[in-house]
């Protein structure tokens, strides 16, 4: 039965271990260089004083690979989906090829189990050496940024992708399985997968430790951006942005003790130099604004409630974990839909 | 060596026709005492026929003392149904021909002939059929037609 | 005598709609098995039911002494080819013959390699570039080539030339007399049957008409004609299966176990044809009919 399922993944196999294979050359001749930049102007900058100021030109190297590589690891686990997940069952589905393999002296426990097992441990490992290869040549990049905790570069580091990976294969052998055709399961994977990656990065994760939050003065933070429409006499603030090393910022609001936020109408209350028309000069706005600062600064404070960069990994695992569990139930699912409809 | 045919909208049950055919390949002489029937195995497969239906006209054709099976080698004629009239055979077969020839000259086709021959053979058979009854036997089913 | 089949009440809905009902069977080992009946009768609902490919609604059915694909040794003694015969278009013959060996602990390579040979069919080529008939011998031997006790075959033949047909029931009886396997084989016309199959199952409606070793059914039923009469003054012993009249003959089918003595009746035995179109008509019949009892 192993060989069998093998024999019948061939095509897709080869063609996936092919690009993997291919991508690993690029990642060989192009990741040292990257490195190489980085630490020559880490110690270029050292030497000078300015690394909190200069720009690192490692941000400029190779820009078409820099913006490819996220985007890859990113759909990879949707394209395992509908590649590896949507046609496993459903192809012997559409052309009656499963009234030959479920008449064969398999049970049919074990034909599930095999093809799901050898086929899913394929895709975890196709999205884990993807996202291992991409990690390691992006590594200097994550080293300036410090920003691999944020939603946008979460997904493509770690192990997470490999429970994408995996669940969306099994989703895709779900969705097979209830549609009994290819091209209609693929679709439903699609929906499905971003669907799920979506739900747990704005509703899960966000909440799978209770975030911490910093207090910082008005002074350090300035009061963010002010928004004030003319026409319609309206307001709105913006708060400032904080910049927290590695770590996940969820939201940064200017409250004061008892939590109030700071609204439109008590900022040009308190600062009238902004509601002034025509607006004063740039010296005496500069003197405004001091002023301004200092006073809110007395009854407001900047909180910035974010994920540290300490917890990564921790939230790598658990929602590797999550995705994983999702896919186990998946399976059950499948194995009792089989054996309802077809004994 | 005999080969069998099947004709399937003869209206007589497979195993008869074989059984027919061997006691007919008797009375011609094409099969002689100590010829060997072809096994089960050749018929099935060259006729396409069920097992059990060979196996029923040559356990008929033992009963009828026709066979006999030599086990592990093959089923053997052992007694010929030809014996007098197969002498008669040659004369009448020229009659047969000269009769034919006769009717082909008249202007008759192929079909006329078979109808006028089975016609007449039935009339006579059916005639020994009534004689027979009239002496008490069971009566048979009718003829298919 | 062991079965090979058997089946007590056993149906199979689908929805609202009853593909198979009130399915009672006891097929006997050793036996060719046709199972006839229009399109739509259930045969294939039967058919998928007794090699595990369909769980039953109500009833039960064991094949070979066991519930149907629920252990890999009861999969191992049944073959089956399904309809259309289908087969891995991508992959080529004598892939499928490694399939059938690395699936199946009781393959017999050998006998898979002979039966190919003898057929002439080129190993390398895909399942997909072949013909009907040869896909449907290829399906016959991965059937047949893991030596099952049971062959169930779901109109094998149907959509084969007069050749292929012949073909392949040659190849079917060749199977049968070799190894001594039973075989259940449907189909929906009665010519194909009549010269392999010992044993009659009529389905019509969902529903079985009659079932029994052809023999005993083909002994047992009669063409009845004479003056016409009315079809209930017949002994209780003479089952009336069809009945036809004109303003002067009656015409019935018949079935019993005893001689018809009446001498006013003209008797024929029927073919197998006749025979199932007399239940099939009979079927029909019973639908058009209003139903008057009342279900429970």
């Amino acid at each position: 039965m192993i060989r069998m399922t093998l024999r019948q993944f061939r095509t897709e196999g080869v063609i996936s271990f092919g690009l993997l294979a291919v991508l690993a050359v690029v990642f060989v001749v192009t990741g040292p260089h990257l490195a190489h930049v980085n630490d020559a102007f880490q110690s270029a900058c050292k030497a000078a004083g300015d690394c909190a100021t200069a720009s690192n030109p490692v941000l400029e190297v190779d820009p078409l690979l820099q913006s490819a590589l996220p985007f890859i690891v990113t759909v990879a686990p949707a394209l395992i989906g509908l590649f590896f997940g949507a046609p496993l069952i459903a192809r012997e589905l559409e052309t009656g090829t499963f009234r030959l393999a479920w008449t064969q002296s398999i049970t049919r426990r074990r034909w599930l189990a095999m093809k799901l097992g050898l086929v899913g441990l394929a895709a975890m490992a196709v999205g884990g050496l993807l996202t291992w290869m991409v990690d390691w040549w992006a590594s200097p990049l994550d080293a300036v940024n410090k920003n691999r905790f944020d939603p946008s570069n979460f997904g493509f580091h770690g192990v997470a992708p490999i429970g994408y990976a995996g669940f969306a294969f099994v989703l895709g052998a779900t969705a097979g399985v209830l549609l009994r055709r290819t091209i209609p399961a693929m679709g439903a994977t699609l929906v499905g997968f971003v669907a799920a990656r979506l739900a747990v990065e704005y509703w899960v994760r966000p909440h799978l430790a209770p975030p911490l939050h910093e207090s910082l003065s008005l002074l350090s933070t300035g009061f963010g951006i002010v928004g004030l429409s003319a026409s319609t006499s309206t307001s709105s603030l913006y708060p400032p942005s904080v910049i927290i090393p590695n770590a996940w910022e969820l939201s940064t609001a200017v409250v004061d003790k008892s939590g109030h936020a700071l609204t439109g109408q008590y900022f040009f209350h308190a600062c009238s130099a902004y509601r002034q028309f025509p607006p004063p000069s740039p010296a005496a706005m500069q003197a405004a604004h001091a002023a301004c600062i200092t006073k809110l600064a007395g009854v407001f404070r900047t909180v910035a409630t974010y994920q540290p960069g300490s917890r990564f990994w921790p939230f790598q695992w658990a929602e590797m974990g999550i995705f994983l569990a999702v896919a186990m139930a998946l399976c059950g699912l499948t194995y009792w839909w089989l054996r309802r409809q077809y004994g | 060596m005999i080969e069998f045919h099947l004709d399937a909208r003869s209206g007589v049950a497979p195993y008869q026709q074989v059984v027919q055919q061997v006691r007919h390949a008797l009375r011609l002489g094409l099969l002689e005492v100590g010829d060997q029937l072809p096994t089960v195995k050749e018929v099935v497969t060259s006729l396409a026929i069920n097992p059990n239906t060979v196996l029923k006209a040559y356990k008929e054709l033992e009963h009828l003392g026709l066979v006999a099976a030599r086990p592990g080698i093959g089923i053997f004629v052992t007694k010929t149904l030809s014996d007098d009239s197969l002498a008669a055979h040659g004369p009448l077969r020229q009659s047969l021909q000269r009769w034919l020839s006769q009717a082909r000259r008249a202007g008759l086709d192929e079909e006329s002939i078979e109808a006028l021959f089975r016609d007449v053979i039935r009339s006579s058979f059916s005639e020994g059929e009534r004689d027979r009854r009239l002496e008490g036997e069971r009566p048979r089913q009718a003829l298919r037609t | 005598m062991t079965a090979v089949l058997k089946a007590n009440g056993l149906g199979k809905r689908y929805g609202r709609k009853w593909a198979l009902s009130e399915c009672t069977l006891a097929i006997p080992a050793g036996k060719v098995v046709g199972l006839v009946g229009p399109n739509g009768a259930g045969k294939t609902t039967l058919l998928h039911l007794s090699v595990g490919l369909l769980p039953p609604s109500t009833g039960s059915i064991s094949v070979l002494g066991a519930r149907p694909g629920t252990t890999s040794r009861q999969l191992a003694r049944v073959g089956f080819v399904a309809q259309e015969t289908p087969t891995y278009a991508g992959m080529s013959i004598s892939d499928h013959l490694r399939l059938g060996s690395w699936m199946n602990p009781s393959w017999d390579a050998k006998l898979a390699e002979d039966r190919l040979a003898r057929l002439g069919l080129d190993s390398h080529q895909k399942a997909g570039e072949i013909s009907g008939g040869q896909r449907a011998q290829l399906a016959l031997t991965l059937a047949v080539a893991k030596r099952p006790e049971l062959l169930v075959l779901d109109e094998p033949i149907a959509s084969l030339d007069p050749l292929a047909r012949r073909e392949f029931l040659q190849g079917l009886m060749e199977v049968v007399v070799e190894h001594g396997a039973s075989v259940i084989l449907s189909s929906h016309l009665v010519a194909d049957l009549e010269r392999v199959c010992d044993y009659l199952v009529v389905l019509v409606d969902s529903r079985v008409q009659v079932a029994g070793s052809i023999e005993e059914l083909l002994a047992t039923h009669y063409r009845l004609t004479g003056p016409r009469r009315d079809a209930n003054a017949l002994p209780s012993d003479q089952q009336v299966i069809g009945e036809s009249h004109t303003d002067r003959l009656s015409t019935l089918v018949v079935r019993t176990d005893k001689p018809v003595l009446d001498p006013s009746w003209s008797v024929e035995q029927l073919d197998l044809e006749d025979l199932v179109l007399a239940y099939m008509s009979r079927a029909l019949e019973q639908d058009r009919r209003p139903k008057l009892e009342v279900r429970p």
